[in-house]
């Protein structure tokens, strides 16, 4: 295994992938490999790590394509974990984002970019929180910057904010009426929005509804931009404006709420009695506060 | 072990050939190299491999070798399944198995489906490719040889054993 690590940082790519799936597995973990890389290097005081969501089918993977090519012509060196669904009832999964990615295969911008695609297996939300790790490792191993691609979200679907510095909201033409964008969720944690396929009607209008419930608010609002990824359309300035992305600075309590919730589910998933005390739960022996008790108290030891 | 036929629609139980729930999912890359553009196949076999708990990976249609080895090195696969339907599978799939060496992804067990006549197969072997899964294939006998082969220690494309499914 720390040869794997060894080889991973000497830029193997195939001691990369093994790495991670050693962490996914949970055959290692992130202290362990941090601990074998050495100093860590300091933050940047640009983001490192983007969470790319929004509803299915709006465009998100082949958006993501054209941002990736910009900025792997740029030079700089981007890694993409792109989340699928598991399925609940058999745990397999069909990841399919590789179909629409046509820069991992680019003779020379291939060498700037790397792809996984992840499956959520038994995490709750649209990101299984081992990612959080995963981006850690990346980034250490001296990726510049860190796309997290989500499961096709719904208006409720937050957990994404527990794990990246900056929030990406893709969105598509005529998704409801204008009350569709004065509705609570998760535009309201987004640090830009782009409303993709502006080669359909209804984008404009959509863009102008956004920007419109944005300045309602207080704060200022995110950027919303329009792109077309299918044309290549407002591709290169969307990517220029990401990569200098600020936080939106407007929801800070709510994103240390996802972070602490999704710290505190990470317990219980990983906690290596919980397979006991799910059969205690079942057999009635325990309540669900002692459990939360029982975790919290083994943090502690 | 055989497919136990499902109780209501006698037919496969792909539920039977799920991985332990202790184990970790496999990674299997679903890939269609070359230029034809049927993947009906491919979709069948990625949706048994997905329904009997994989992680499937599908790579899309019209990829060359160089970018099916490169996709099953980041993404950590186990499994390579190949698909042809173009009649360039003895060009195709062996130049695959020899990248795969070349890229020392030694232990990548692979697998070939499509429309590969009875007389190339025997090359296809050679090859080390591992099984070959014509037209009218149950999808429970691709599920069985995956299990049969992942318990095996040199099936891979580049391990000594000259095994391959019958």
């Amino acid at each position: 295994m720390d040869d794997l690590i060894k080889a991973a940082l000497e830029g193997d790519r195939r001691s990369l992938a093994k790495t991670l799936s050693a962490l996914e597995n949970r055959t290692t973990n992130l202290e362990h490999i941090l601990g074998l890389m050495g100093e860590p290097k300091p933050k940047p005081d640009h983001w490192q790590s983007l969470a790319i969501t929004g509803a299915p089918g709006v465009g998100k993977s082949c958006l993501l394509d054209g941002l990736l090519t910009v900025w792997a012509e740029s030079g700089l060196r981007v890694a993409l974990l792109a989340v699928d669904p598991s399925s609940p009832r058999t745990g397999g999964a069909l990841l399919g984002d590789r179909v629409r990615m046509t820069v991992v295969d680019h003779p020379t911008l291939k060498e700037n970019v790397y792809l996984r695609s992840i499956a959520t297996r038994k995490a709750s939300g649209s990101v299984p929180l081992i990612v959080a790790d995963m981006t850690e490792f990346l980034l250490a191993l001296g990726w510049d910057r860190i796309l997290i691609e989500t499961v096709g979200a719904g208006q409720a679907e937050v957990r994404c904010a527990a794990i990246a510095d900056r929030i990406l909201v893709v969105e598509g033409p005529a998704r409801g009426d204008g009350v569709q964008a004065e509705k609570a969720g998760l535009l309201e944690l987004a640090d830009a929005v782009i409303v993709n396929k502006c080669d359909l009607p209804g984008a404009e209008r959509h863009a102008d509804e956004l920007r419109e419930s944005y300045g309602l608010g207080l704060g200022t609002p995110p950027p919303v931009m329009l792109t077309s990824a299918l044309h290549g359309t407002g591709i290169k300035p969307a990517a220029d404006m990401l990569l200098g992305l600020e936080a939106s600075g407007r929801s800070e309590r709510a994103r240390w709420r996802e972070r602490l919730l999704a710290h505190h589910e990470r317990l219980i998933l990983e906690s290596p009695k919980l397979d006991e005390m799910l059969k205690r739960l079942a057999a009635g022996s325990m309540t669900l506060d002692d459990v939360i008790e029982s975790i919290g108290a083994e943090k502690n030891e | 072990m055989k497919a136990p036929p499902h109780p209501e629609k006698g037919c496969v139980d792909r539920e039977a050939f799920r991985p332990h729930l202790m184990d970790e999912p496999l990674r299997v890359v679903v890939a269609k190299p070359g230029l034809d553009g049927h993947d009906r196949g491919a979709k069948v076999v990625a949706r048994a491999l997905r329904d009997a708990g994989h992680e499937v990976i599908y790579t899309g249609l019209r990829r060359s070798a160089q970018q099916i080895v490169e996709t099953v090195r980041d993404e950590d696969a186990r499994f390579l399944g190949l698909s042809s339907l173009s009649g360039a599978h003895s060009h195709l799939f062996p130049k695959v198995c020899e990248l795969l060496r070349v890229e020392g992804l030694t232990d990548v067990i692979v697998f070939g489906g499509g429309i590969i006549p009875e007389d190339d197969r025997e090359a296809l072997y050679q090859c080390k490719i591992r099984a070959i899964f014509g037209p009218g294939t149950p999808t429970s006998e691709i599920l069985e040889f995956i299990q049969t082969s992942n318990a095996m220690d040199d099936a891979g494309v580049g391990q000594s054993s000259d095994w391959h499914w019958a």
